[in-house]
């Protein structure tokens, strides 16, 4: 903030302090010829008339209180313009950076103990599940629910299938970093009744009822459109890239022909934020655990 | 010339009856997104019908229709009133009833469209602001040009405070509501917007609008009506003159600073905060000064009270007013606004000034308006005058405490952390612990919503049983 602005901001809001002082000590003075106090004014509109009574003194105390209070607080937190306050507090500073670090003290090593453990073991231990599941509820619940069955579009953490890999080492590596589902929209290469032989082929991947002639020519498009890049020549996808296996019969967009069909011509964005940042790597492992749990039932 | 010699009721009678009829479909948007709280399913699968689009709906409707009506009809009367002379333009005031109802059924259709500016309290996309602005200046010309031609030698106070609303009502919609229509930049929809201003700015000009909002449309305001009826309801003069002096200047000039504790612990600096929270602080005696004001006023009348349901109207609407007018301050305390801060406190401090001082003092005026305009000594039944009452203050109660229960109730949910520092409370727990509060707060929205009925039933057989109404005349000069 430049000089100017911090001044005028100091000006206008002491300004306006000290005037409404003044407008006190102005109003309580007697003027001669007025009306005696606890007398009406001697004015009148429509039948009404004003006491020349004088402002509580109680009231005024208030007002007083609060104008020394408002003074004294500008003195000590920032709030005139650039000058700091003579507390040097500040929100993110001082006070968020003081939280954090006490909390850090007080909680990381809680964390700690588990750190050094491998994630199946820790799987295995009441306390630790009890902590995942708490976060899972904070952080993780709203896309995946709280029962950790996913939603359309979010994935089901609590069956035996996997995007980019079951093992304890890939889901941890799923919340420290995220991941981006991108499934690119065909429309503008194949045309509605190409987009219509592919969804056929896709369902007959996973034995669904599906229009022989139309899989065939899906077929043909699913090898010429280059799908088995991401899904695998048998359609069974890639872990790697997170390509979805076709042949499960396990949806995460909706099983619907014309969900299929939406999919191929639209594509899908899917995205898992990353956590690393926010929560470290602590925490992160004692979520992977939980997550990792879940389907080891 | 004829018509000089009385004053224009037309405009006051048909704000006064489109008062009674908005504040009921207003109050019933509300009634119905209260109950979708509780049960969400009552959307009905319609997206018209969601919370998200009817929410500002029921804002708009009792703030802008019911509130901005009963000012309307009050400040058209008191300032001929307290002027002792007839409106500037009868033209004039036909064209501010008639565009103010324009632009509520324009919002009537838009908000349920999901037509929003998504600024609080100011969704209206931007051709219907354009229409506010107009119809706005038209008001302060009637408002200020009548008061140019008074008859009376000073201005009464209420005056002062219709004054101020009109004005910075003028000024917090012309800088808030600037935005760039995407139409102009040949980005198609004709009913599309984005705000002037960029990201921390935006919210603090939000909130500079959204607080000013309550301190000049919904306080301001309503003290100006509460200047006049309450004096002439308990046919008292006026308690202080000095305090009304004091009380006007400082509400409205340290009012200005106050919105900033809207943004406590966001993105805005901290000495802009520290401001809002100063300033809301000192707001406390200026705010009080209008309650003691109205309340001392009773002084020497209180016995009116135990027969006058009218009068027990305004001065429980002024206990209201002192009660919400310092949870404010104390809600704009940093400490405090950590708790309670995206709760259901907010709104039910939001509500103990809404209904509690603004719709109570309004019902009251109207009451003691209706029988002066269509020329009947007193309303039809005074009986379900104040059943009426009994039934809102019961309401109003029930609203208010259940949202502090609820609205501390989550604030201390969200900060409960076990000794791992994980919480110990997934939000939706804690939206689960609210039904039983959503609940009360439904019933004692539908309590009001009642009292709303019946008040239109009373004003329907008071004005269908007037002989032909009369403007009152306007009485020879006083010097």
């Amino acid at each position: 903030m430049s000089g100017f602005w911090s001044g005028w901001i100091i000006l206008i809001t002491l300004g306006n302090i000290f005037a409404c002082y003044w407008l006190i000590r102005w109003t309580t003075k007697t003027r001669p010829g007025e009306a005696a106090e606890g007398d009406v004014t001697g004015h009148q509109w429509d039948g009404l008339e004003e006491y020349n009574n004088p402002m509580p003194r109680w009231w005024l105390w208030l007002f007083y209180i609060t104008i020394i209070f408002g003074l004294a607080y500008m003195a000590l937190f920032p709030g005139l313009g650039s000058f700091k306050g003579l507390l040097n507090w500040s929100s993110q500073g001082s006070q968020y950076g003081a939280e954090m670090e006490q909390a850090a003290a007080t909680y990381d090593p809680v964390f700690k103990k588990f750190a050094a453990l491998p994630i199946d073991q820790v799987a295995k231990n009441e306390e630790a599940q009890g902590m995942g599941r708490r976060m899972f509820l904070s952080y993780c619940a709203q896309c995946h629910g709280s029962d950790a069955e996913g939603a359309k579009g979010f994935p089901n953490l609590a069956d035996a299938d996997w995007l980019y890999g079951g093992a304890p080492e890939q889901i941890k590596q799923s919340i420290l970093a995220g991941r981006n589902g991108v499934m690119p929209p065909h429309k503008d290469r194949v045309d509605a009744a190409g987009i219509d032989a592919l969804a056929n082929y896709v369902m007959s991947l996973s034995g669904r009822e599906a229009d022989a002639a139309k899989v065939a020519q899906g077929q043909q498009l699913f090898t010429a459109n280059g799908c088995l890049a991401c899904h695998g020549a048998d359609g069974k996808g890639n872990q790697a890239l997170g390509g979805p296996n076709l042949t499960d019969n396990t949806w995460l967009y909706g099983s619907s022909v014309d969900t299929i069909k939406e999919t191929i011509a639209n594509g899908r964005m899917g995205q898992m934020p990353a956590h690393a940042d926010f929560l470290g790597e602590d925490k992160v492992h004692l979520l992977a655990a939980y997550v990792y749990g879940l389907s080891q039932k | 010339m004829q018509n000089q010699q009385t004053y224009n009721y037309k405009v006051v009678r048909q704000f006064a009856i489109m008062t009674v009829i908005w504040g009921i479909v207003g109050m019933l948007v509300g009634v119905l997104i209260a109950a979708q709280l509780r049960w969400p399913e009552l959307n009905f699968d319609i997206p018209w019908l969601t919370y998200s689009r009817l929410r500002p709906l029921h804002t708009n409707a009792v703030i802008f229709a019911f509130g901005g009506s009963a000012l309307f009809a009050t400040s058209l009367y008191v300032v001929q009133r307290t002027c002792h002379t007839r409106l500037l333009s009868d033209g004039l005031a036909s064209f501010v009833f008639w565009g103010w109802q324009l632009i509520i059924l324009l919002a009537a259709i838009t908000l349920p469209l999901g037509i929003t500016s998504s600024k609080e309290y100011a969704e209206l996309e931007w051709p219907i602001d354009l229409l506010i602005t107009v119809v706005w200046v038209a008001y302060a010309i009637l408002f200020f040009g009548t008061i140019m031609k008074r008859k009376t030698p000073h201005i009464y106070v209420a005056n002062w405070f219709y004054g101020a609303f009109i004005l910075t009502v003028a000024l917090l919609h012309v800088v808030n509501s600037a935005a760039l229509p995407t139409a102009l930049f040949g980005a198609g929809d004709m009913m599309k917007s984005y705000s002037a201003y960029p990201g921390a700015i935006d919210a603090m000009v939000q909130w500079w609008y959204g607080h000013n909002a309550v301190g000049f449309f919904l306080t301001a305001g309503f003290l100006g009506m509460m200047y006049y009826f309450v004096p002439k309801q308990a046919n008292r003069p006026v308690y202080s003159y000095r305090l009304s002096v004091v009380h006007f200047w400082a509400l409205i000039s340290t009012y200005m600073w106050a919105g900033p504790h809207h943004l406590h612990y966001t993105a805005l600096p901290d000495w802009t905060q520290s401001l809002g929270m100063v300033f809301s602080l000192i707001l406390l005696a200026p705010s009080w000064g209008g309650m003691i004001n109205g309340i001392m006023t009773l002084s020497g009348a209180w016995h009116k009270l135990r027969t006058d349901p009218i009068l027990r109207f305004m001065v429980v609407s002024l206990s209201f007013y002192g009660m919400s007018t310092f949870e404010g301050p104390m809600m704009a305390i940093k400490t405090v606004n950590e708790l309670s801060h995206y709760t259901d406190w907010t709104v039910g401090h939001v509500h103990s000034g809404a209904l509690g001082w603004v719709a109570m003092i309004s019902i009251g005026s109207i009451y003691a308006l209706v029988p002066k305009l269509f020329g009947r000594d007193g309303m039809y039944s005074t009986k379900l005058i104040e059943i009426h009452f009994w039934v809102m203050t019961v309401g109003v109660v029930l609203y208010i405490a259940s949202m502090w229960i609820s609205g501390v109730m989550q604030g201390l949910m969200w900060r409960a952390v076990n000794a791992d520092g994980t919480l110990t409370y997934s939000f939706v727990q804690s939206v689960e612990a609210t039904y039983p509060y959503y609940t009360v707060r439904l019933l004692g929205g539908l309590m009001v919503l009642t009292g709303m009925f019946m008040m239109a039933y009373n004003v329907w057989k008071t004005v269908a049983g007037s002989n032909k109404a009369a403007d009152d005349a306007i009485p020879a000069a006083a010097h």
